[in-house]
């Protein structure tokens, strides 16, 4: 099975990287962008056979794919 | 005494690391390669900079994992001193020994420059050879140097007197021009409550001689052996918890 995980910096946290896309659009004439936030999409393929993976899946977002110091994670299954 | 310097696939300043602490400072250093499981008692870490697992995912997020981390991760909570330059200071923040986390510099490239920083709290291990306000020259080589920590955190670390370099002119005013990543309050580097672990971007294994354009990276490196050395006179066993 698929799990997509969706890394995003925190709300609040500096984001320079979404700040300098933000700024790039605007030069590119996007000037109705009002803010961007630049984040990471991991998929992984899981073993079938492990049951409900959700929670190990948690368990490594909160270990590695994301650093909850600055960013959130969700994550899909798809069967 | 004896230093050691972790080896971390992609780490690049190991060797210079070396070099200042054998060469300069004439200590001797156990390298440690990033799968062994011991600290071979050494009575002071150091994680150089570099680029451990390409920076993949986030700087120094693979790297906490090594092996030799959890060591390093012991080794700290007994009061051992770890000091992280760089891609260590990185590592530091990813492995929960030092709080907040450096994330791309603001510029959104790659910084090669010499920088000043200030010396805020000469009372560590790691800074009791400088004088509070010293200020001094050291390069710096990042693209995600840039510190930040959420508020109340950034409180805490100001009002606990844990950042201990701080981004200046060379008036040694902390100002915007001169902050070279945006770090929040021109934090260049840092402590741990317990004030054994410090970690700083700016690199002072590449400021140890006049030769290469500034030596005031020394007093680092003098300050923890001085700091060893008279713990282990006052005391043969333990390692030094602090100062």
């Amino acid at each position: 099975m698929r799990a997509r995980v969706y890394v995003t910096p925190k709300a609040g946290v500096l984001d320079p990287a979404g700040k300098a896309i933000e700024h790039s659009l605007h030069s590119l004439g996007f000037g109705d962008v009002q803010g961007v936030r630049l984040g990471k999409y991991i998929e992984l393929e899981l073993e079938a056979s492990q049951g409900d993976p959700r929670h190990r899946l948690d368990e490594m977002c909160r270990r590695l794919l994301a650093n909850s110091v600055i960013e959130d994670y969700r994550f899909e299954v798809e069967e | 005494m004896r230093w050691g310097v972790v080896t971390f696939p992609g780490s690049l300043d190991d060797s210079d690391a070396v070099a200042a602490i054998e060469g300069v400072l004439g200590d001797p250093v156990t390298r440690l390669w990033h799968k062994e499981q011991s600290l071979h008692g050494v009575d002071c870490v150091v994680l150089p900079g570099g680029f451990s697992y390409g920076d993949y995912l986030r700087p120094g997020a693979m790297a906490r994992f090594s092996p030799i981390m959890e060591r390093v991760i012991e080794f700290a909570s007994a009061g051992g001193l770890v000091l992280g330059i760089c891609n260590g200071f990185q590592i530091l923040c990813e492995a929960g020994l030092l709080p907040g986390a450096l994330v791309s510099n603001c510029s959104m490239s790659f910084i090669c420059d010499i920088v000043t920083v200030r010396v805020e709290e000469n009372d560590t291990a790691f800074t009791r050879a400088y004088t509070n306000g010293e200020v001094l020259k050291m390069p710096i080589k990042h693209g995600a140097g840039c510190f930040v920590a959420a508020p109340a955190m950034l409180e805490e670390l100001e009002d606990r007197r844990q950042v201990i370099f701080r981004y200046v002119d060379s008036a040694g005013r902390a100002t915007a021009d001169a902050n070279p990543n945006g770090s929040l309050n021109n934090i260049a580097g840092i402590c741990n409550q317990r004030r054994n672990v410090v970690g700083l971007m700016p690199h002072p294994e590449h400021a140890c001689e006049k030769l290469v354009g500034s030596d005031s990276g020394l007093g680092l490196f003098r300050s923890i052996k001085t700091a060893v050395t008279d713990a282990a006179g006052r005391q043969r066993e333990s390692v030094p918890s602090g100062l």
